[in-house]
């Protein structure tokens, strides 16, 4: 087994199995209890956890900080870094700073706009976009050097990944944005919720085509329906996100108080259906705010224990 | 002149188009810059042993419909428009002929358009490293919230841009035009780092013509 780098995650996809991570949103506070907890919950059912860099905009412990209170924890961290707040001066500092602290996995990110965030009046970076954070990681890994050709005496290792929405639009460079994103430099995918799962199938068949799921670690993305309210609101109001009307009518379809189990009974469904899926790698389970759940539904779908690799 | 030039090499009509208004104050993109810089693609042809047919052309602002009338023959049957407008010119004639590639002889460095009397949108940064050949002759920089050079973000929805329903997404905008040219394999190619340096980044700008 050739391995690129020290990333836990690598040695799951490079050993065969099938991987599972999931995310964290650090506390919009000094204090780190929270995010703490919160990967307690998850450690022993998950192969890393992803740590959000002020996700939707909003002021919180960076993401650098978080991840090292979950590497404290023995937990692997997958660092989130968004283009949106820093420079590549920056970008590229607090790659060395994550690597110094042995965080191997990196997620690169554009990030969303600051408008929907707590400072709507700032200014943004957009300095170098996702797919050139993809490059400036690859770069300063198998060049040695930073973007400016100055070598770095001990180049950071991370193991590169990055986002894949199968239902944003345009609908036509779907697969051709997998295809750069790959030629960027990433080695591994995290998808956008997935709900429409005939879309999602036929997304990985035009995937499989262009051979594509052999070149990157494909993880269907998974977030439970905690009621049909959530559900609404993500297909009314959350962009690129698709919710077909069946989802909705089969949580209508039960009483409230047992809507939130439903949601989780579908979220187990949509794994054990997507297993089957030729060119998944792994699963990553965005139980947004809702931790204690995850390993009830990473058991029930039938992937606990997790493999042990070191 | 070698980055026009690589736009262009590939085609074998080229209309060569002044903008005879800001840009020729500026001694930039007017009529008579038309002119010279058709004759030396001309020379650059024949050095290459190309057959391209460079036609200089010119009218009085590339960033008004009116202006277009007696260009529009010419226009409509070139095969491609070096246009030395400002980014903002280069745009306008790229919206206007949704099928043609549109190229921008000149480097905009500061600026928007007048899309009906009165109504003025921002079509260009004057980020001073032009894009436009590469996307379509649609300005990302200008017009995508981001900036990215590598889009769309996952934000696009129906078109849209994340930050609102009303704001056109660049990107579809890129790929629209990108699929109506039938250059869709130019969305793969990676974009490279933007050097901002010629942007604001750089510091205040100015631009003095050495012999004037």
């Amino acid at each position: 087994m050739e391995l690129k780098t020290e990333s836990k995650l690598e040695k799951i996809f490079k050993s065969g199995h099938l991987a599972v991570t999931s995310e964290c949103g650090p506390p919009r506070s000094s204090d780190p209890t929270h995010i703490i907890e919160k990967g307690r919950l998850i450690k022993n059912h998950v192969d890393a956890v992803n740590i959000t860099d002020n996700q939707t905009s909003v002021t919180r412990i960076c993401s650098l900080a978080a991840c090292i209170h979950l590497k404290n924890e023995g937990i692997e961290p997958v660092l989130q870094m968004v283009t949106r707040d820093r420079n590549r001066i920056a970008l590229q500092s607090d790659l060395l700073g994550a690597a110094s602290f042995g965080i191997n996995n990196v997620l690169c990110l554009s990030g969303d706009h600051q408008s929907f965030g707590d400072h709507r009046q700032a200014q943004n970076v957009f300095d170098l976009d996702s797919m050139q954070l993809l490059q400036t990681v690859r770069h300063m890994r198998e060049e040695g050097k930073f973007l400016s050709g100055d070598e770095i005496k001990v180049p950071p290792r991370f193991y590169a990944g990055a986002a894949a929405n199968p239902f944003g639009d345009p609908f036509m460079i779907r697969v051709p944005r997998l295809a750069k994103k790959i030629a960027a430099g990433a080695e591994f995918i995290q998808t956008q919720c997935i709900y429409n799962m005939d879309r999602f199938e036929k997304w990985m068949e035009e995937v499989r085509d262009r051979g594509l799921d052999g070149k990157v670690n494909i993880m269907a993305g998974i977030t439970p329906m905690r009621s049909v309210g959530m559900a609404k609101y993500m297909k009314r109001a959350v962009p690129g996100m698709d919710v077909p009307d069946e989802l909705i009518d089969r949580l209508a379809g039960v009483e409230k108080k047992q809507q939130a189990q439903e949601g989780i009974n579908i979220a187990i469904e949509q794994i054990q259906r997507l297993k089957e899926v030729k060119g998944v790698a792994g699963f990553h389970v965005m139980a947004i705010e809702w931790e204690e759940k995850v390993p009830e539904i990473i058991e029930s779908a039938g992937l606990y224990p997790r493999p042990e690799v070191d | 002149m070698e980055e026009i030039w690589e736009m262009v090499r590939q085609h074998k009509n080229v209309t060569v188009f002044g903008c005879n208004t800001c840009v020729a104050v500026c001694h930039q993109g007017g009529n008579k810059e038309a002119e010279i810089l058709a004759s030396l693609l001309r020379m650059k042809a024949t050095r290459e042993e190309l057959e391209i047919q460079f036609v200089d052309s010119g009218i009085e602002r590339q960033c008004e419909h009116e202006f277009f009338e007696k260009a529009e023959g010419l226009l409509q049957n070139s095969e491609a428009v070096l246009s030395l407008a400002c980014g903002i010119g280069v745009q306008f004639v790229a919206t206007k002929y949704p099928k043609t590639p549109v190229y921008p002889a000149l480097n905009t460095t500061f600026l928007g358009d007048v899309i009906a009397p009165g109504v003025f949108t921002e079509k260009c940064q004057g980020c001073g490293d032009c894009v436009l050949g590469a996307t379509g002759g649609v300005c990302p920089i200008s017009r995508c919230a981001k900036r990215v050079l590598n889009g769309p973000c996952g934000g696009s929805a129906n078109g849209k841009c994340e930050i609102s329903r009303e704001v056109d997404c660049a990107w579809q905008l890129i790929i629209d035009r990108l699929d109506a040219m039938g250059k869709m394999e130019n969305y793969e190619k990676l974009s490279s780092l933007k050097d901002w340096s010629r942007d604001r980044a750089g510091g205040p700008r100015s631009f003095k013509l050495e012999d004037f």
